[in-house]
């Protein structure tokens, strides 16, 4: 690649170097200028039909679209001049002619790009007298409903069906001003696991999210950098909070792990960040009047010299839940280290769904965001049936946050139980402390994707009662039982991570950003080649 | 000739001499009439040779542009990547009818000129995509290619000369659209017949991807009398002072017209004498008001322009218009012109393919502006705003479709702008406007009254 000719043109009067090939839109982004477009997206292929993006380029006999045009040596470019803009203009007229302009009822509207470049370049008024077109709403199955007369026909929606889903059930109907996207009559968007990426790429509100519909206004919304935890791919997300309420999940471009795509379970799969039956105050185990023993509410010095005094002389036995974060089961692994024991997770496992136009890029079989990180930070995986054998009746039993879902065990008698969780599952309702901490929305850390890429996620919303953050909790546990003095950031945290764990070194917040790094060993992770000629 | 009419004697047939002789659609009648040596001549001969005679004929595609034939043939090269021929047989464009004759009555002649075209390319296959409208004609073309085969014609082993040459016929579906050389491609490999972005051109990247060059019927069936008699005896047809338009040309004449039908002149013949001489002009008690020289995607004459202009390439261009496909349409004192445009244009609307905004919209509105104005419902503003909508429409997309429906009005606007004034004038609309424009305007006149 380093041999690819570099070409010189100027765009709007600002010098751009770019590789031989590069279009002008993609040439004028690199110098900070943003060419209106529909039809084009990074990541699909050209189309060129919009002709939104139409340029003056000097000594060119017409216009032309800077989507589908390579740069020149020598090129002048010019976005803005009064040619290239009534161009544009006309063409945003002719796309709202028949436009509903339902803004007020639209999803879509505050991130609409009709909205938006209508607003930069578009006309005042209109001159359109006749009536509107009409077409009626379709349900186009799984979460996509397609509001025909919001529809530009940019094509964004048919291409990523034939292209990068490779599943073409998506198709322009009809020809002339009658032309309207269709579905193949026995398709259903619901049976393709990567469907839903159609309404992220849909650059206005004709394909809606069922699942986000009249939730919110997109100004409303507060977005936050994330890394979706539903599968070990780590796709890079965007979590979008209306007053501190998780309402959308949508994908966050990263060339090197999901392009600009999320699966539908991965976008869809967030309310369980919203839980009621949170685990909000610290616990510990305390005699009734009546005799008994129950759970009582406690502040947090007494909770963590209580579970300090708990793992004092006893073995830990941690379950993990291999949806911490690297931060959490690093210092979970240090408390395995102190008190000799032994660290365990398991792992929730469904079918693989690959996209298959992006390459190494799945719904992966196995549903938790950080199974790597906690293999790097030795946590044993075990079937979900065997994951408590061998749990001795002197042993602490240390629940981080696995709730076992769908299994019920009954623990051998004697046996002490120490809850870091969100929740604490009926199981382990006879827990003897309970530290409350907040769950991956509410909380900074990292994860480590199945090719040992170290991803940060950043705190969307306020921490739920009196939880704190999994890394400053277990920080504050290790000082109570003697190690350290506990973190006041989680940068703080994950840089003791690195120090102390070889995979983890030398990487930093600051190096991670919000793209991510390899960890030092990644190449044991790397992807089975394409089996080429095999078979 | 003026077939279904005798041919005129100031006609050059050389194309249509043999249309109304129903012998000549079979192989037999077509070999009796000179057939196919053309065709043997040109597969003992090396391919650059052929495009170069072809090239110093000064034959100009007859499907609408124009471009050099030989010029088009001489992109591609011996690669040995798979090359493929299209004959555009899709003739749509309202008012052009001259291929449906050549394939109904001298299928033989395009079947030679097309395997002519496709060696000459280094194809040794070649496609004809023949219009679903036309039922006759494929039959017809159908018919010969089998008997062209059965008889070692063509195929692998064509005339007996070890050269392979394969002939497809298609039928379309029924899309104007797929006339357009890259929607046609589309539409032979399965795909919806959009026209492509270009580059890649189809001398690159054509049909399933691969060197492709795409003909018109006439342009093909051409070409075998250019390599029976030279190119020196193809370029007496044409006026002496303009080298640039050569050859006899085929003119479809339809409308208001006293004898309609196929005419076969050397281009730079007078168009006047053409329209009155050859074709009657009009017709008892009528006078021609409008005519479109080219199809319907070319801008319209008047009559008095028709009088001197001429019947070429350069000449029509001189004349304001183009010579596009050879589809004269007459419009006699009668019509409506208002009425004639926004039939013109519906048809446009109706047969985008709706990939650009542009013209997905802008031909529909168009429309809808003035089949209100024909209806007498025009309002004041309607022409700035219609010829503005043709000046967005114009330049601006994949093809020229979009830009083919803005002719029409932009010159229709300018030559018969009274017609669309006097629609207006009945419209009730214009004084309500007029009224209630004034009636607004003041309040905002006056300003603020704070
Ligand atoms: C909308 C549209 C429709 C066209 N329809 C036809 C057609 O029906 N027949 C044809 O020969 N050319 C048609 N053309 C022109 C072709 O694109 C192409 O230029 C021609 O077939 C080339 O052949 P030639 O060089 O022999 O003229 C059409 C072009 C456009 C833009
Ligand atoms: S798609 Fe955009 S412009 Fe259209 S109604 Fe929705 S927000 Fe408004
Ligand atoms: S539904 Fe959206 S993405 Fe699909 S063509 Fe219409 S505007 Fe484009
Ligand atoms: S100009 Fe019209 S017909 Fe041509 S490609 Fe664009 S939309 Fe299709
Ligand atoms: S963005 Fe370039 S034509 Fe649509």
């Amino acid at each position: 690649m380093a041999d690819v000719k570099q070409v010189t043109l100027t765009i709007e009067g600002r010098p751009v170097v770019v590789p031989e090939g590069t279009s002008i839109l993609e040439a004028a982004k690199t110098a900070g200028i943003l060419i209106p477009h529909y039809c084009y997206h990074p990541g699909l292929p050209v189309a060129g039909v919009c002709r939104m993006c139409l340029v003056e380029v000097e000594k060119f006999p017409k216009l032309a679209p800077a989507c589908a045009t390579a740069v020149g040596e020598g090129q002048v470019v010019h976005v803005h001049s009064p040619k290239a803009l009534e161009a544009r203009k006309g063409v945003l007229e002719f796309l709202l002619i028949n436009h509903p302009l339902d803004c007020p009822i639209c999803d879509q509207a505050g991130e609409c790009e009709l909205q938006d470049y209508t607003f930069q370049e578009g006309r005042a008024d209109s001159r359109y007298l006749e009536p509107k077109r009409f077409n009626p709403v379709e349900d186009f199955g799984g979460d996509v409903l397609y509001v025909t007369n919001r529809c530009i026909l940019c094509t964004r929606c048919v291409r990523f069906m034939d292209k990068v889903a490779q599943e073409p059930v998506l198709n322009v109907s009809e020809r002339g001003d009658r032309a309207t996207i269709g579905i193949h009559p026995e398709a259903d968007l619901g049976g393709h696991a990567w469907s839903g990426n159609v309404i992220d790429l849909c650059p206005v509100g004709a394909l809606v999210s069922k699942d986000f519909l009249n939730k919110a206004r997109a100004w409303e919304l507060d977005r936050t950098a994330s890394v979706c935890p539903n599968c070990t791919q780590g796709c890079n997300s965007i979590l979008e909070t209306r007053d501190d309420t998780v309402v959308r999940m949508r994908p966050r471009a990263n060339e090197a792990v999901n392009q600009y795509f999320l699966c539908d379970q991965g976008r869809l799969d967030y309310r369980w960040l919203e839980r009621r039956d949170r685990a909000e105050l610290p616990y510990v185990r305390a005699q009734t009047a009546r005799g008994g023993t129950e759970l009582a509410a406690t502040d947090w010095d007494v909770a963590l010299r209580e579970a300090a005094a708990l793992l004092n002389g006893r073995r830990a036995r941690v379950l993990a839940s291999p949806m911490l974060s690297n931060e959490a089961l690093g210092l979970l692994a240090r408390v395995v280290a102190r008190t000799g024991g032994t660290g365990v997770f398991t792992v929730r496992t469904g079918d693989e769904a690959p996209l298959v136009g992006v390459p190494d890029l799945a719904l992966r079989a196995d549903r938790a965001a950080n199974v790597i990180g906690a293999e790097l930070l030795g946590f044993e995986r075990r079937e979900i049936g065997a994951v408590l054998d061998g749990l001795g009746a002197d042993d602490v039993l240390v629940v981080a946050d696995e709730e076992l879902a769908g299994l019920a065990p009954t623990l051998p008698a004697g046996v002490r139980v120490l809850v870091v969780g969100t929740t604490v599952p009926t199981w382990a309702a006879g827990a003897d402390v309970v530290l409350p901490i907040t769950n991956m929305a509410e909380e900074e850390g990292t994860f480590t994707n199945l090719r040992g890429r170290v991803q940060r996620f950043l705190q969307a919303k306020a921490a739920h009662g009196l939880a704190r953050p999994s890394w400053y909790v277990l920080g504050d546990l290790l000082a109570a039982m003697g190690d350290g003095e506990g973190y006041f950031t989680a940068a703080d945290a994950f840089a003791a991570l690195a120090a102390a764990q070889p995979s983890f070194a030398g990487l930093s917040y600051d190096a991670l950003g919000l793209r991510g790094l390899p960890v030092a060993d990644a190449e044991r992770f790397a992807a089975e080649p394409a089996l080429a000629g095999a078979a | 000739m003026g077939y279904p009419h005798p041919s005129h004697p100031r006609e050059t047939p050389v194309l249509s001499k043999h249309f109304g002789e129903p012998e000549a659609r079979t192989l037999k009648g077509w070999r009796d009439r000179g057939g196919y040596v053309a065709l043997e001549k040109a597969l003992k001969m090396d391919p650059a040779e052929i495009q170069t005679i072809v090239k110093d004929s000064g034959l100009r595609g007859r499907g609408g542009a124009g471009f050099p034939t030989g010029v088009k043939w001489s992109f591609m090269k011996p690669d040995g990547k798979q090359h493929y021929l299209c004959c555009n047989a899709d003739e749509s464009e309202p008012g052009t009818f001259k291929d449906r004759e050549i394939m109904r009555w001298t299928p033989h002649a395009l079947v030679e000129g097309v395997a002519l075209g496709a060696y000459a390319i280094y194809a040794s296959v070649a496609y004809i995509y023949i219009r679903g409208e036309f039922t006759e004609p494929l039959e017809q073309v159908r018919a010969a290619v089998k008997e062209a085969y059965a008889a070692g014609v063509i195929g692998e082993n064509a005339l007996g000369t070890g050269k392979t040459v394969h002939v497809h016929v298609h039928q379309g579906a029924g899309a104007y659209i797929c006339g357009e050389e890259t929607a046609l491609m589309n539409s032979l490999e399965g795909r919806r017949g959009n026209p492509r972005i270009k580059p890649p051109f189809p001398a690159v990247a054509g049909l399933f991807g691969q060197p492709t060059t795409i003909n018109n019927v006439e342009t093909l069936a051409a070409t075998p009398h250019i390599l029976n008699n030279g190119a020196e005896w193809y370029k007496q047809f044409g006026r002496p002072d303009n080298p640039k338009s050569v050859g006899t040309k085929l003119f479809s004449v339809c409308g208001n017209v006293a004898r309609p039908g196929n005419y076969e002149v050397p281009l730079g013949f007078n168009f006047g004498e053409f329209l009155w001489d050859l074709c009657g002009g009009a017709g008892e008690g009528r006078e021609i008001k409008a005519v479109i020289p080219g199809g319907s995607s070319v801008p319209f004459l008047t009559a008095e322009e028709c009088r001197t202009a001429v019947m070429d390439y350069e000449g029509f261009v001189a004349a304001g218009s183009m010579l596009g496909s050879g589809g004269v349409i007459v419009f006699d004192d009668r019509q409506d012109m208002v009425r004639q445009i926004a039939r013109l244009c519906r048809f446009y609307a109706h047969e985008s393919c709706a990939q650009c905004s542009q013209c997905r919209e802008g031909t529909a509105w168009t429309t809808k502006i003035l089949e209100r104005i024909a209806a007498g419902d025009g309002v004041a503003q309607d022409f700035d705003t219609l010829l503005s909508i043709a000046d967005n429409m114009t330049g601006k997309t994949i093809c020229v479709l979009s830009d083919s429906c803005a002719t029409p009005v932009v010159s229709g606007l300018k030559k018969f702008r009274h017609e669309f004034e006097a629609k207006l004038k009945a419209s009730p609309n214009v004084v309500s406007f007029a009224g209630t424009a004034t009636a607004a305007a003041a309040p905002r006149a006056a300003g603020p009254t704070v």
